[in-house]
């Protein structure tokens, strides 16, 4: 980074807000305080993981019961393209750190792309679930010993992967956002807060989903 | 600047005038201004419940509503009071208002987001205020299941909704407050130069930022429970109601800290101004905030002593009870330490902080009797429990709210309240107070349990008693709202620092500009750093 450069970043830019005497403090504010929420969102879903886990704890062979019936496939493919649109957008991010909006923008519409992917897939294993009568209630499918764990297990995944899938179409949101303003010029090499706080958060759903995948697909499979 | 003057002519209040400018406005001190407004009329609402309830108790049989109407009355009270008064009160009020100019900041980090935090919390008072009003509910504010879950015939899962709103809108604040701190500070203005209210706050926000979305997770669970009838806290369908309970106290006790550690922080702006001597003993007071935070987190199993709790975890949770106690006395004491050979003025305020320390301190004291395991048994949903969080949360953080607003109202209308008026309200809430709660901490003994709407003829007295004292609390609380008001009109000017208080705060303007400075200012000393008007020590 040139002398020039950071010269500039100390000195208020076009979208600098009065509060902040700089650019660059409003960048790392904007930044401290995404790290803030999702210290916030990691207690929301932290709640919803330990009463999983202590379920699963008291039921075993119920949740065991449970997991064979999810959609294994559809699970891992989800992994890896969630995954992959991580890496999609980090590359993005440094993309835009060397001034490259172009890269940016189609980086960008690539982790679109992998998202929207992503939530068709689990439409996809939604209808098969249901429709395989995974449904706690009068006609829930799983019957015998193990039933009543089986229940909560599936309770516990529509709950989460639906909160799971909120915050994903959010995101999906936000990085259209960032690929409209990428494509206009409103983010540049130097004035770039918003695609890193937008990466900030589609990276922790990412890591939402890699606690929700062993605990939804794989635990209890390999015994 | 002579007060013959008049007040400022450009200033926050006055810059604009039209309802749209307050409805759009991100900054700061109109958002505090939306807030006090919002949480004042919650206020008299939760007072308007308490006041049924007291008039209900004055005969043992119940004076004048049916068993299933008092449920709903003290379980709006409950909700209304606590989270749509006390835990935005400080915060979102002088919170608000004060912070950006303790740290010499010309507004939040986030103002945008500062607006934000008052619509969820607007719409989640509205709904909440739905629930209890045109659907009743009979839960209490703690949600136990399983009568929330599989008796309760309320809106509960409007309730629900409701209060994980403005969960949003606390956490909203919080998370503004704690990187406002971080980043926004004047100049010079380093961790052990900012006034404990800053301390405190900073302690407060972390709380709503980290326990109050798992409240949320167990309202969505409750209310999932009851729309979809699923079973994650049914014992007939395999779920664990205790799992519940913990739960909700993980957020709710902790809660009970966002609702005092403003309290805390508002005594200790007002002691040291009014003793005219330094806060004694700064860096305790400062990090025992810290330590009320972090220890906070782990005490609250002791609401669930006799709920089925092994028995060594509530040795455990029993002596991290006692633990906390620590901090809070380490702030008692330094109180004291403060106004030690001080020179002490009775203003308003100070009148306010002196009945806070004191009737915190007995609210505290009688906690550890209820954290000692043995006497819990006892004393577990009785009246004593009522009367000990009442002299926390009403003797000590709406006593503390009370001291805030009038050490505050001169900077934030530019006018003085009337002084002597002032005094006889801080001495009525005292005095109302006192033989309010009182007698209910000799009724818990003697055994009365709380929430019911009747009781053995034998405690008559003391309830008779108890409902005279909140006629005499709610004067205390009406009044000012009284000379307040009447102030924005006729209160003599103020001045920049009527109080001659240390503090960025007071160096600007009053009412302050739109942008709180016209200069950023630059720290050089401590806070608290108050001359003494003569010689300090007196003559041997």
């Amino acid at each position: 980074m040139s002398a020039a450069t950071r010269h500039r970043e100390d000195l208020p830019g076009p979208e600098t807000e009065f509060q902040y005497p700089s650019e660059r403090e409003q960048h790392d504010t904007s930044m401290t305080g995404m790290w803030l929420f999702l210290a916030t969102e990691t207690l929301f879903f932290g709640g919803l993981f330990l009463i999983w886990l202590y379920y699963r704890y008291l039921f075993p062979a119920g949740f065991a019961l449970a997991t064979e019936h999810t959609e294994f496939a559809i699970g891992t493919v989800n992994s890896a393209l969630l995954i992959t649109s991580s890496v999609t957008y980090a590359c993005g991010v440094a993309a835009i750190r060397v001034g490259d909006r172009k890269l940016l923008f189609r980086l960008a519409v690539a982790t679109i792309a992998l998202g929207v992917v992503f939530m068709l897939l689990k439409g996809v294993e939604w209808y098969l679930d249901i429709d395989a009568g995974m449904v706690p209630g009068p006609g829930f499918a799983l019957r015998g010993p193990g039933s009543q764990g089986a229940a909560l297990f599936w309770i516990f995944y529509y709950l989460a992967t639906l909160l799971h899938a909120i915050h994903l179409l959010i995101g999906l949101g936000l990085v259209t956002w960032i690929a409209l303003r990428a494509r206009n010029g409103t983010v540049t090499r130097e004035s770039h807060a918003s695609v890193e706080i937008v990466g900030l958060y589609w990276s922790f759903v990412d890591m939402v989903w890699l606690v929700l995948y062993p605990m939804i697909y794989l635990a209890g499979r390999a015994g | 600047m002579s007060i013959a003057a008049g007040l400022r002519s450009d200033n926050y209040i006055n810059h604009e005038t039209t309802v749209r400018s307050w409805l759009v406005t991100t900054d700061h001190k109109r958002i505090a201004i939306l807030y006090l407004c919002s949480i004042t009329a919650f206020f008299f609402i939760g007072g308007a419940a308490a006041a049924l309830m007291r008039y209900n108790l004055l005969s043992p049989r119940g004076a004048l509503v049916s068993p299933e109407m008092y449920n709903r009355l003290f379980t709006m009270h409950g909700i209304v009071m606590v989270w749509f008064f006390l835990v935005p009160a400080a915060p979102a009020v002088l919170g608000n208002f004060v912070l950006p100019l303790m740290l010499g900041a010309r507004d939040l980090a986030f103002p945008r987001i500062n607006l934000l935090s008052w619509y969820l919390f607007i719409a989640g008072g509205a709904i909440a205020m739905f629930a209890v009003t045109y659907g009743g509910l009979d839960t209490g504010w703690t949600f136990y299941t399983p009568l929330s879950t599989n008796f309760s015939k309320g809106f509960v899962e409007v309730a629900a909704l409701g209060i994980i709103l403005s969960g949003y809108a606390s956490i909203a604040t919080g998370l503004n407050f704690i990187v406002t701190i971080h980043r926004l500070r004047a100049p010079g203005l380093t961790w052990y130069r900012m006034p404990i209210f800053v301390w405190s706050m900073y302690a407060t926000s972390v709380l709503n930022v980290l326990a109050t979305p798992v409240l949320t997770m167990a309202l969505i669970l409750i209310a999932m429970e009851r729309i979809f009838h699923i079973g994650v806290f049914d014992p007939a369908l395999g779920g664990d109601p205790v799992l519940f309970q913990h739960l909700f106290w993980f957020y709710s006790h902790p809660a009970v800290y966002i609702m005092i550690l403003p309290g805390f922080g508002i005594v200790s702006e007002i002691i040291p101004c009014f003793a005219r001597r330094p806060l004694f003993g700064y860096k305790f007071v400062a990090w025992s905030s810290i330590a009320i935070a972090v220890i906070g987190f782990f005490v609250w199993a002791h609401h669930m002593f006799v709920a089925g709790v092994s028995v060594y975890s509530a040795l455990v949770f029993s002596l991290l009870s006692y633990v906390i106690a620590v901090p809070s006395a380490i702030k008692v004491f330094n109180w004291l330490g403060t106004m030690h050979k001080g020179y002490i003025r009775y203003n308003t305020p100070m009148l306010y902080a002196l009945g806070f320390v004191g009737l915190f301190t007995i609210g505290g004291l009688s906690g550890l009797f209820t954290a000692a395991l043995g006497a819990d048994v006892y004393l577990h949903d009785t009246y004593f429990v009522v009367a000990h969080f009442h002299f926390i949360m009403v003797g000590g953080m709406v006593t503390a709210f009370f001291a805030g607003l009038h050490f505050w109202w001169p900077k934030m209308t530019g006018r003085l309240y009337p002084e002597s008026w002032g005094r006889v309200a801080a001495l009525l809430l005292f005095g109302g107070f006192i033989l309010t709660f009182l007698p209910q901490f000799v009724l818990g003994y003697l055994g009365m349990p709380r929430r019911y709407p009747i009781y053995d003829p034998g405690f008559q007295v003391l309830n008779v008693l108890s409902s005279a004292g909140a006629t005499i609390l709610a004067g205390g609380y009406l009044l000012p709202m009284g000379y307040l008001l009447w102030s924005l009109v006729y209160g003599q000017p103020a001045g920049d620092n009527p109080w001659d208080a240390t503090g960025l705060e007071w160096r600007t303007q009053s009412p302050p500009r739109v942008q709180n400075f016209s200069v950023t200012p630059r720290v050089t000393e401590t806070a608290y750093n108050y001359p003494p008007p003569e010689q300090q020590e007196p003559m041997a």
